[in-house]
């Protein structure tokens, strides 16, 4: 008798699984980066301003740091950036853009008439930088702390909400605004 | 107003689904005849309410009402009008309504084709029918009406994903769901048994022709699924273990073990339970493979927030249906017993064999489909299990069920008595063996390990299945339609192992960026780039690539592979070019402008691989030819239920 | 006088080709074919991030082709198969293989299959064995027309 309820237990279990698989489908689109926990890794580029200027994860040691993917080719980009000029009005962390296989001059033309969020906008024109760091699609936006470890990661357009409640909250105190 | 209507005659088919039910069950379970008579006027009016919402959608796409956001979504003025047809099923909303559709044209057949069964069954079979109905039809009204509007009109539509734009497309999902569906009808002639409590060999020899149908269509639709993805997505692959293609293949992998079951159930009086959970499960992967699909708990993680309403919905009939069966079946198997024996090699322990290894490999795509869910259950980090997972473990379940088939298609009833087969075994091994490994070694060069297992394997099967048929011709004896189509079916098998042991070994591809006058040699072969021109289509406007082929030096093709840009959604397109010979197709995917005048190409010489659909196709017919055999339709199946109760549980 | 002969057989490489024209370049080509095959194998088991079960060799979105490029320049570095993917790995997580690792955490992937056949031939043995058994004590006689049809 008990044998014959196995099938019945096993989609039991079954349905239990895809139950949650469900519920988190909303979520799934915040995957988790590898990088977690981890030392962010070394670059050296090129600012956008000034070429012969180079930004390098060294000048960034010994302070937390936000990390911006971007591209005047993407569409989430230009959804975002309007709340990117808000976060950097708060001065509460420098952000450095990370400008992903793009054009210098649609570049440039792009924060010229929408407003420069950024501290430092490094140029990785040929993608190398951000695939060291993990990034698959734009924008992607990573907090990096004091000690240089990326705490978190975040995929797609950057909202209010969660620029509160995943990176202010990492930041220390007295940084806060 | 048109599209009103159909949203109507939606609700009434739902109301008329929701009647058949309770008319079938109750009316079979309290004998209340009148009730049972009703049953078959709701399933006749419900395929006809259910046809004239069908037709007010296409209505609605035909005529470009762009006030429904369904055509809005998958129809632009620019989109011809065989497509806009087709984008009927294009999208969510459409392939709800075509799926409940077909299961109503089903349950049509079943009504028409089950007069000559005791009435009480009849009913009970409709109204588990029913209750399927029921389910679909309002998750279809509830979470995905295809009917609502859009106020103001939007001034023309999004038009239709471009990779749908296709012929294969047009015909590939109302094949496919005629399969997927048609294990509802296994299942409601499960369930019906389990209700009544009566088991016999009667129920396998009844549900065995729709089985088969069902499970023959099931083929032709992957086949063609295959086919589109093949020459469509342009990067010349044929099966991709996707999500989506495993969710139809589950259920292929437990219906072909189902639709082997039965012969033993219904030969022998064997596997009863079995087959009875076989049928659930048949039926419940075509369900789970619907919620997979339709919910988006698997799609990549870029497809940003799926709604969860529908999965849930679907979940909660799954859990319903599913459950329920299977509650059914833990109260119902422990009651079939079966005093048949049988050697470890007779065809019943065959049989037996080829159900394990197929449920056992249906249970491992099962595994490899879910891992990433399973890994988010258990708050693990995402994980992918991919093509080389799926090719490095299907072989593991495959190869032996070959070397099995091989050799139980000699095996007889009860005894086996190979023995006396054991000249036919070796022939036709040693026939194997020579024309495989000439055909390995001299013909096409060594290739992976795993290549000579497979070409040996597949002739063999192809050898050992023309023994009984050509013996029995032979001896003038009559050659009964279930042994002819089940002799086409398994040389189908043999020559879809063949196809696809040679295209995975032997496919030669090169990728390289190519300027107008130069050529790419593989072997004998050389691909001409000869010049590119435009082109425009009603909806896109493209490049077309004229490569000449050439073997040995000698024009034998013209390919013309596009790159289209499809204007509406902005969306740039591959169309392969290809050519079959009769023993490979020449394919060449045209992938990008990579400057200075020159094309990335992908060029591929791809061995055998048009025998894959030749074999889905053998093994179809394979099957609606056993499925038409006389004995089904002979002798009234009432009385033979009759005659069987009288001699008891002692098999015909 | 090496050199000499290698020119010549170049020479003659390039005659037989003489009918077709100029060659094309391959898009990604390795200098040898032992690494061109390392590749071929290690771009069909990465999965493009971007895209729905596609491999890095066969998607052609920007992420791929970068990533190609990022195997073709280890594995001429000299990396071993086993350090690219790890590599991969901690950039992007197991997520990127398309052939789970056989390490804690994804083993079972792997273990699972097998465990169900193991118990599919045990039940197996069970049920024939027991069968077996009643060959004796069952009176029927199936007619050994074999697939169970009417032919008689």
């Amino acid at each position: 008798m008990t044998r014959f309820l196995i099938p019945g237990l096993i989609f039991l279990l079954l349905a239990g699984v895809l139950y949650v698989g469900v519920v988190q489908s909303p979520n799934k689109s915040t995957m988790q980066s590898a990088l977690l926990g981890k030392p962010a890794p070394a670059f050296d580029l090129p600012t956008l301003d000034d070429p012969a200027t180079r930004i390098t994860s060294a000048q960034l040691a010994g302070r937390p740091w936000v990390l911006n993917v971007w591209g005047t080719w993407c569409v989430e980009c230009r959804v975002e950036h309007e709340v990117l000029m808000e976060i950097a009005g708060q001065r509460a962390v420098p952000i450095v853009g990370f400008d992903w296989k793009d054009d210098d001059d649609a570049a440039k033309e792009w924060l010229r008439q929408l407003g420069n969020p950024y501290d430092v906008v490094a140029v990785d024109k040929d993608g190398r930088a951000s695939i060291e760091f993990g990034v698959y699609g734009a924008p992607e936006t990573f907090f990096i702390d004091a000690h240089g470890i990326v705490q978190y990661r975040h995929v797609g357009a950057m909202t209010l909400d969660i620029w509160r409640r995943e990176f202010l909250s990492r930041l220390p105190k007295q940084a806060l605004p | 107003m048109i599209p009103e209507l159909g949203h109507f005659t939606l609700i009434l088919a739902l109301i008329l689904a929701v009647a058949q039910t309770v008319f079938g069950l109750v009316g079979a379970s309290t004998g209340n005849v009148r009730w049972q008579a009703a049953v078959r006027p709701a399933v006749a009016g419900q395929f006809v309410l259910l046809s004239a919402s069908m037709g007010a959608l296409v209505y609605a796409f035909v005529t470009f009402d762009f006030s429904v956001v369904y055509v809005a979504s998958n129809a632009n003025s620019a989109l011809p009008t065989f497509y806009r047809v087709a984008a009927l099923w294009g999208a969510h909303e459409g392939s709800l309504l075509l799926w409940g559709w077909i299961l109503a044209a089903w349950t049509l057949a079943v009504a028409l084709a089950s007069r000559n069964l005791p009435e009480a069954f009849a009913s009970r079979v409709l109204g588990v029918l029913g209750f399927v109905s029921v389910g679909f039809l309002l998750f279809t009204l509830v979470t995905s009406n295809p009917f609502e509007r859009i106020i103001p009109a939007p001034a023309d539509g999004r038009d239709l994903n471009p990779v749908l734009q296709d012929p294969a497309l047009a015909i590939h999902p109302p094949i496919l769901y005629m399969g997927y569906v048609g294990f509802a009808v296994a299942f409601a002639f499960a369930c019906a048994a389990m209700l009544e409590g009566k088991l016999d060999q009667v129920w396998a020899r009844w549900t065995r022709p729709w089985t088969t149908l069902a499970w023959a269509f099931l083929t032709v639709g992957i086949a063609l699924g295959s086919w589109w993805a093949y020459y469509e997505l342009g990067w010349g692959g044929y099966w991709f273990w996707d999500p989506v293609e495993n969710a139809v293949f589950m259920p292929w992998l437990v219906g072909t073990a189902l639709i082997h079951s039965l012969a033993a159930t219904e030969k022998r009086g064997l596997f009863k339970s079995w087959t009875l959970l076989l049928s659930i499960l048949a039926f419940s992967l075509s369900l789970l493979g619907t919620f997979l699909v339709r919910s988006g708990v698997l799609t990549s993680v870029h497809s940003f927030a799926a709604d969860p309403t529908r999965g849930l919905f679907i979940l909660a009939f799954l859990v319903v249906v599913i459950g329920g069966a299977l509650a059914l079946y833990a109260w119902r198997a422990p009651l079939l017993k079966s005093p048949a024996g049988f050697e470890p090699t007779a065809r019943e322990a065959f049989l037996l064999y080829n159900n394990i290894l197929l449920v056992c490999a249906a249970a491992m795509v099962l595994v490899g489909t879910l891992a990433p869910l399973i890994a988010d259950a258990l708050r693990q980090p995402a994980l992918s299990v991919g093509e080389p997972w799926y090719n490095t473990m299907f072989p593991v379940f495959m190869l032996p069920l070959m070397a099995l088939v091989a050799i139980g298609i000699h095996a007889g009833w009860k005894r086996g008595q190979l023995g006396r087969s054991r000249l036919r075994i070796l022939l036709g091994l040693g026939i194997a063996l020579v024309l495989g490994l000439t055909l390995v070694y001299a013909g096409y060069g060594p290739g992976k390990w795993l290549t000579p297992f497979g070409v040996v394997l597949a002739i063999w099967i192809i050898v050992s299945s023309l023994f009984d048929p050509i013996d029995r011709l032979r001896r003038k004896l009559t050659l009964p339609r279930a042994v002819v189509g089940m002799t086409i079916a398994h040389i189908g098998l043999g020559v879809g192992v063949l196809a696809i042991s040679t295209v995975e070994s032997y496919t030669v591809e090169r990728d390289v960026a190519i300027a107008p006058g130069e050529s790419v040699v593989m072997g004998r072969f050389a691909y001409r780039f000869d010049d590119l021109e435009a082109v425009e289509g009603p909806n896109y406007d493209a490049v077309r690539a004229r490569i000449t082929v050439l073997k040995d030096g000698k024009p034998v093709a013209t390919l013309n592979p596009e790159q289209r840009n499809y204007w509406v959604q902005r969306q740039t397109l591959t169309e392969a070019g290809i050519t079959s010979l009769w023993n490979m197709d020449l394919f060449a995917a045209l992938r990008a402008d990579v400057g200075a005048g020159r094309w990335s190409l992908r060029a591929q010489l791809r061995p055998l691989i048009d025998y894959l659909w030749y074999a889905a196709g053998l093994m179809a017919l394979g099957g609606i030819i056993a499925a038409t055999d006389r004995r089904y339709r002979t002798r009234p199946l009432a009385e033979e239920a009759a005659a069987a109760e009288r001699a008891g549980a002692s098999p015909a | 006088m090496s050199r000499r002969l290698s020119f010549a057989a170049a020479v003659a490489v390039s005659m037989m080709f003489m009918s077709l024209r100029a060659s094309p370049v391959d898009v990604e080509a390795m200098p040898t074919p032992g690494l061109q095959q390392r590749y071929d194998d290690l771009t069909h088991e990465l999965r493009c991030m971007q895209c729905q079960n596609q491999s890095i060799a066969d998607s052609p979105v920007g992420l791929a082709s970068d990533l190609r490029r990022d195997v073709r320049e280890q594995l001429i570095a000299g990396k071993t198969d086993e350090e690219i993917r790890t590599a991969m790995v901690a950039r992007y997580g197991n997520f990127i293989l398309f052939r789970p690792p056989f390490r804690s955490g994804t083993a079972w992937v792997w273990i699972a299959p097998f465990l169900l056949l193991i118990l599919g031939v045990f039940v197996t043995v069970r049920i024939v064995r027991q069968r077996a058994r009643m060959v004796e004590s069952d009176a029927s006689e199936p007619d050994d027309s074999a697939e169970g049809g009417t032919s008689k």
